[in-house]
């Protein structure tokens, strides 16, 4: 038998106001094995934990129940002050008798007796509660950084200045992400590719960093600290060793019509390219869609011009086992479809741009060399008509984003800013809902773009975008004018809404890390912890977690990499004790339980047992690793035969805790 | 007038506090320069209980009922179904009716939408 204290808090009135703390703790010292049962106003007060400390040595106390706050409040802070006190921590429960019973109960009498009942079940279960010790698992000392743009670099090149060796996965054949695409960053004007590159640079310098460029991750195994992830390294058909990125080859390359995806289809690349001069690696990639040698085993252009013998056709997917301590998403974003928004006349018109196509055309590495030209016919626009939050903010799902994307306010005042500097001879309209422009210098910027750069911001937004004999005719609405305008526009620019990379989905899943309705990965808490996922070991850095600029991502870089860092200074992380356990005498080998351990913590071994008559049974029974269990129990409901049980959980005790309510 | 700003919001199935007032019914509206009051200002006035100001506009006859409003609406408002529900609580009222049951089917065109057709029963007098 169990020497039990109770100790029930009043949490000054939040429990005390609708339940009888005096009663609780005089009906509760009545239980079995309770030696010593008192009620103090704040429990988790220094007074409080002295108070518990001194009665576990003055009664010998081998069991401790606090009738208080929640456990994921103070269940850590009781187990602290009882481990002081000699006790093992795991010889406490805690009976929620404040969110579970006073702030939901509003009648005394009914919460004094509920606060009793629970009570009473969580001195059941003290009776078959059994001393725990904790494990530890080892750290590997590596970090995997998913995603290359500017998020991802950043996070590695912090973690790598801390010593510790990091892989940059990327899925496209080099890193910079969307970054690269921009021209101009807001609010300094300074050129995106000028302060991008040097970054990317660095991360291919540094002997910490390891690119594993045009890559995906294909699984995850493991947990925090241990992971184990296989990286699938597509065929690039160009030996990256050997490749020096001299380019000839995508000069020769007869295949010509491929559309450049780097400058968004505005221009074409070849079948063998290299995204733009300063990519790291600057190694080619053959595009196998659209090789000639690939497809029909008839040109090998690429294979005769190279120097370096780097080409081959025979390459194929390479898969990659590697350990990993910390993951890091840093997949991105993307500006969405803009199919469902045809009053625009995306489709119908080329002059009709996105703000990402936008930028290229004003870049100098871009397809008009950094002309401003119209796309349909190669002439100078005079009138541009700028249309925010297209697909931002809108109800009802399907046709659009309910969030605010964030960064189109800055990005189109930037354009208008700049488009009105290079050609002052341009009439330039933006139709805007709200103008967003919190943060450091950013709402003096627009009133720049207003006040001295001529740019007309009109409330109002355009209802529909018709193409007429080469002028786009822009049907809006002026709402502080009250009027409707009809302008000849010669260019509509729209500030599509931004949305997750489609990679992010699957990788959640793999990841075990939890997604929002939009897909963007949900933080452990929305303001105290950021930058970590719920998972364990899994952290977020950039827009994968929300829409967000450049500061915001490389402040959030940096944030995550001092998270993993301070994960991968441990040498080992201790682990949960209350993991599952197999009877091996009960179980039947069926194997329900591995089947639905989501860790992979469950194997199946065949072992002897000894038989009647001096015989050998051979059986096949489940093991538990208990380093890669997380104790959810899941294995616990599956099994059939009630092998399976977890430490600190087990059946035996959850069944008292049922009697004791029932009783 | 605060009972009928209820039926309309009812009759129409709006709830004009999800206007973000962003314009696009404006901006798409053809019958734009023909109304007194606009379709954004026709959801602003609803939801102030404008309602007498807003039944007796010649605005909400100049309606087309084309629906570009309500397909462009980002915040699924609809002020197309709005302005249907004011010319609905017009006619409803004795004496307001527009037209007659029996000069209809002569109106008829396959092509048009049913609510076109019933908006157009509660517009026209001949």
């Amino acid at each position: 038998m169990q020497k039990i204290g109770v100790f029930v808090c009043w949490c000054g009135s939040n429990i005390a106001a609708t339940v009888d703390v005096q009663a609780v703790s005089d009906a509760l010292a009545k239980e079995p094995g309770v030696v010593f049962s008192t009620n103090y106003q704040y429990m988790c007060s220094q007074a409080g934990q002295d108070m518990i400390q001194e009665k576990i040595r003055e009664f010998g106390l081998t069991g401790v129940v606090v009738c208080s706050c929640s456990p994921r409040m103070h269940e850590t802070t009781f187990r602290k002050t009882c481990e002081k006190a000699g006790l093992n921590p795991y010889m406490v429960e805690i009976a929620n008798i404040r969110e579970q019973c006073s702030w939901i109960h509003k009648d005394k009498e009914t919460g004094t007796e509920k606060a009793i009942i629970l009570g009473r079940a969580a001195i059941a279960k003290v009776q078959l509660n059994a001393p725990l010790t904790a494990g530890q698992s080892p750290v590997v000392k590596r970090a995997l950084v998913i995603g290359g743009g500017i998020a991802g670099i950043q996070t590695a090149l912090d973690i790598a200045d801390a010593g510790f060796p990091v892989d940059i996965v990327e899925t496209k054949p080099t890193i910079g992400g969307k970054m690269t695409q921009i021209d101009k960053t807001f609010p300094t004007l300074d050129c995106a590719a000028c302060i991008l590159t040097p970054k990317m640079v660095d991360a291919a310098q540094n002997e910490n960093i390891n690119i594993l460029s045009y890559s995906e991750v294909e699984a995850v195994k493991g947990f925090v600290g241990n992971f184990s992830v296989t990286i699938r390294r597509k065929a690039r058909f160009v030996d990256e060793t050997k490749c020096t990125g001299c380019g000839l080859c995508t000069e020769k390359c007869p295949q010509k019509k491929v559309p450049n995806e780097f400058n968004l289809g505005l221009d074409n690349r070849r079948a063998i390219y290299i995204p733009f001069a300063q990519a790291v690696p600057k190694v080619a990639t053959i595009d196998p869609n659209y090789c000639t040698m690939l497809k029909t085993g008839k040109c090998g252009v690429c294979s005769k011009v190279c120097t370096a013998g780097a080409i081959d056709y025979q390459q194929k997917d390479e898969l990659i086992e590697r350990e990993y301590g910390a993951i890091v998403a840093a997949t991105g974003f993307n500006p969405i479809s803009m199919d469902k928004f045809d009053e625009f006349a995306y489709s119908q018109s080329p002059d009709v741009v996105t703000s990402l196509e936008f930028e290229r055309l004003m870049n100098a590495a871009g397809p008009t060399g950094g002309t401003l030209l119209r796309p349909s016919d190669g002439t100078h626009p005079h009138t541009l008509v700028f249309v925010q939050c297209v697909g931002s903010r809108c109800d009802g799902g399907e046709k659009g984003k309910p969030y605010c994307s964030k960064i189109c306010c800055m990005y189109t005042a930037k354009h208008a800013m700049l488009t009105r500097e290079k050609y002052p001879d341009t009439d330039v309209y933006v139709f805007y809902i709200d103008v967003r422009t919190p943060g450091k210098n950013f709402d003096e910027f627009y009133r720049r773009a207003v006040e001295e750069y001529g740019v007309h911001y009109i409330k109002g937004m355009v209802g529909k975008v018709v193409p007429e004999n080469g002028k786009l005719k822009v049907q809006a609405s002026d709402l502080l004018g009250g009027q409707q305008l009809h302008i000849d526009a010669d260019m509509v620019v729209l500030a599509a809404a931004i949305e997750p990379d489609k990679s992010a989905r699957p990788l959640a899943t793999m990841l075990t890390a939890s997604m929002d309705t939009n897909d963007f990965f949900t933080e452990a808490h929305p303001k105290l912890r950021p930058v970590e996922s719920p998972t364990a070991g899994v952290f977020l850095s950039g827009a994968c977690q929300g829409p967000k600029d450049i500061p915001e991502t490389v402040a959030q870089a940096g944030a995550a990499a001092s998270k993993v860092i301070g994960l991968l200074v441990k040498d080992h992380l201790t682990c949960n004790p209350c993991v599952a356990s197999s009877n091996e005498m009960m179980c039947n080998g069926c194997s329900a339980c591995e089947k639905v351990c989501p860790y992979g913590a469950i194997t199946y071994i065949d072992k002897d047992f000894r038989g009647p008559n001096r015989t050998t049974l051979r059986r096949r029974v489940a093991q538990v690793n208990p380093a890669v269990c997380q104790g959810c129990g899941a294995c616990t409901v599956a099994c059939p035969s009630g092998a399976m049980d977890l430490k600190g959980f087990s059946n035996a005790q959850i069944m008292a805790e049922v009697d004791a309510i029932c009783k | 007038m605060s009972d009928m700003t209820e039926i309309v919001k009812r009759i129409s199935g709006v709830n004009p506090r999800k206007c973000m007032k962003c314009g696009k019914c404006s901006g798409a509206c053809p019958a734009y320069d023909e109304m007194d009051y606009h379709p954004h200002q026709f959801v602003d006035m609803v939801e102030n209980g404008r309602l007498e100001e807003l039944m007796n506009s010649r605005g909400i006859y100049m309606c087309l009922s084309c629906f570009a409003c309500l397909e462009r609406c980002p915040r699924s408002v609809e002020p197309s179904k709005l302005i249907e529900a004011v010319r609905l609580a017009v006619v409803r009222q004795q004496g307001k009716n527009h037209l007659n049951p029996e000069q209809i089917p002569e109106l008829l065109d396959e092509e048009l939408p049913q609510q076109a057709i019933t908006s157009a029963f509660r517009k026209y007098r001949k």
